[in-house]
């Protein structure tokens, strides 16, 4: 091990009036990525939006220009062009550039990719009871809270005919699920009653996500978009405390315990 | 101030219109003021099952949309003078009820009466919803069997939904009278045990009321099996329900099955 000489209590003179703060913080956002040629890409953008209609709002986006050679007049038309669709860029990705100039945004260097679907600290939460949601879960959303680590609990059973749509986050029951309801979840649900209708993890795309649950008779079990009926299950999976998880596209129903 | 009961279920065929009779009935006879309210427009029975469909003059429908008081509407019982009927239209659809109109007759019946019951008709529509909308408490109907009992468990959701109490985050006490119980059938696993029930909707039980000829020849005779045969084994388990009702701490005692020689000899036989 290096020896790491000690931080030095360095001592300026106290600072009149209001003091500047500046620290590094690291924040989520969406790279967008064209693709030559733009007028093609921007028809894909066009289509896609239209099925995800309010998906860019108010969510911070990155230009990356890496796999793309643009002059700075071509940049200027790529950001208004997406400024005409409501898609505001904060910063541009671009290596080879070194400078746009102040009529466009700043460039960023250093990014990493992450996992969004499992931490996203400064998106906002999405309300406990979205708009698509069937109205009985109004019900849920007054007994459930969203906790600040995005998990919503729900203390009641979940009665046949609800449905409970959780897209970013764990779901986390403490009752029964009924036959005939179904909970919906971006990350992994648990229960701790017993699962009699249909839960499905990961919806957002999650393969890492998993359901638990005390005593299996669901009707269902889907993880990233797989699914397991209660007909495919073995016999010896109904009835007990089980897990469920993905592995190479396959729904595995496991024993707990 | 009354208390309003919904009697419902979801499905249909459970009991709904014989356990609202025999209940209102019990109630009566303890000298009670019970109005019971005929939900299902367009599929009327309560009149029947009271013995009072000679005698209908004018209904629900009519009394909400102001054509007639409510007065001369409600039907008084010729056995128990504490015993009301409010009869629903015959020739109109579930469509002819305001949700006004039924709060106002909900409203006014409150202040006569000790009990109002709602009769509600099958299903989770329009009708049922207006039917449990004012309930301070409700009665769900279920037989021992899975399709009885997921449509209550969905009508228990609605319940903690749609009612006033609910949007006012109170909440409705719910329980749960399962009706039809074979004793002998559920002995050989043929039926759900009053276990499962219980365990499937998580909510109080009210009564169990065994399978029974005595109910089917009170409802013949239009008569609530309460006050037609009061020692029938059906009838005193209503009898039972309705003092639980009343927030009496009776036991519940299960329907007990005689077994037979014949069972005897050869041996359960498993379903």
């Amino acid at each position: 091990m290096n020896n790491i000489a000690p931080f030095k209590n360095t001592r300026s003179a106290p600072v009149t009036g209001k003091q500047i703060r500046f620290n590094a913080r690291s924040f989520v956002a969406f790279a967008l990525a064209p693709e030559a040629p733009l007028s093609e890409w921007f028809d894909g953008l066009d289509q896609w939006t239209e099925n995800s209609p309010g998906f860019f709002a108010g969510r911070p986006v990155v230009l990356n220009l890496n796999h793309i050679t643009l002059d700075t007049e071509e940049i200027i038309d790529l950001v208004d062009g997406l400024a005409d669709r409501g898609i505001r860029v904060c910063a541009i990705e671009a290596n080879g550039i070194d400078d746009l100039g102040l009529d466009l945004p700043p460039l960023l260097t250093g990014a990493r990719t992450i996992a969004i679907e499992e931490k996203q600290p400064e998106r906002r939460q999405p309300a406990s009871t979205p708009a698509n949601a069937p109205a009985n879960t109004n019900q849920q959303a007054e007994t459930a809270r969203a906790t600040r680590a995005n998990t919503l609990i729900i203390e009641t059973p979940i009665r046949s005919g609800q449905s409970i749509f959780h897209p970013h986050g764990d779901v986390i029951v403490l009752g029964s699920v009924g036959s005939g309801s179904e909970i919906i979840a971006g990350g992994s649900v648990h229960i701790y009653g017993t699962l009699r209708g249909r839960a499905f993890a990961g919806v957002m795309g999650n393969p890492d996500a998993r359901i638990f649950c005390r005593k299996n008779e669901a009707e269902l079990l889907a993880v990233d978009g797989w699914y397991r009926t209660a007909d495919d299950m073995e016999p010896s999976s109904r009835g007990g405390a089980i897990q469920a998880y993905l592995d190479n596209e396959v729904i595995w129903v496991s024993a707990l315990g | 101030m009354g208390k309003v009961v919904v009697v419902t279920s979801g499905k249909g065929g459970v009991g709904k219109t014989t356990s609202t009779a025999a209940l209102g009935a019990a109630l009566a006879q303890t000298g009670k003021r019970v109005a019971l309210v005929d939900f299902d427009v367009g599929l009327r029975n309560l009149d029947l099952i009271m013995g009072a469909e000679r005698r209908v003059v004018f209904d629900l429908v009519n009394v909400t949309q102001g054509v007639a008081k409510l007065s001369q509407a409600l039907i008084r019982d010729k056995r128990v003078d504490t015993l009301f009927l409010l009869p629903a239209s015959q020739t109109r659809d579930k469509d002819a009820l305001t949700e006004e109109g039924v709060a106002e007759v909900i409203g006014a019946l409150r202040e006569k009466f000790d009990y109002v019951f709602c009769d509600s008709p099958a299903g989770i529509e329009r009708g049922a919803q207006l039917a449990m909308r004012h309930a301070d408490e409700a009665v769900i109907v279920t037989n021992p069997e899975v399709s009885s009992v997921r449509d209550s468990d969905r009508i228990i959701g609605l319940l903690d939904s749609r009612t006033l109490k609910a949007e006012r985050g109170e909440t409705v006490n719910k329980h749960v009278l399962v009706t039809r119980f074979d004793a002998a059938r559920a002995a050989r696993g043929e039926m759900l045990s009053i276990n499962d029930v219980l365990e499937i909707l998580s909510t109080p039980l009210l009564g169990i009321i065994p399978e029974n000829q005595g109910v089917l020849r009170a409802s013949n005779v239009g008569s609530p099996v309460t006050l037609s045969e009061p020692t029938n084994a059906a009838a005193r388990a209503y009898l039972d329900a309705a003092k639980r009702l009343e927030g009496e701490d009776l036991p519940v005692v299960l329907p007990f099955h005689r077994q037979g020689l014949f069972d005897r000899l050869f041996g359960r036989r498993a379903a």
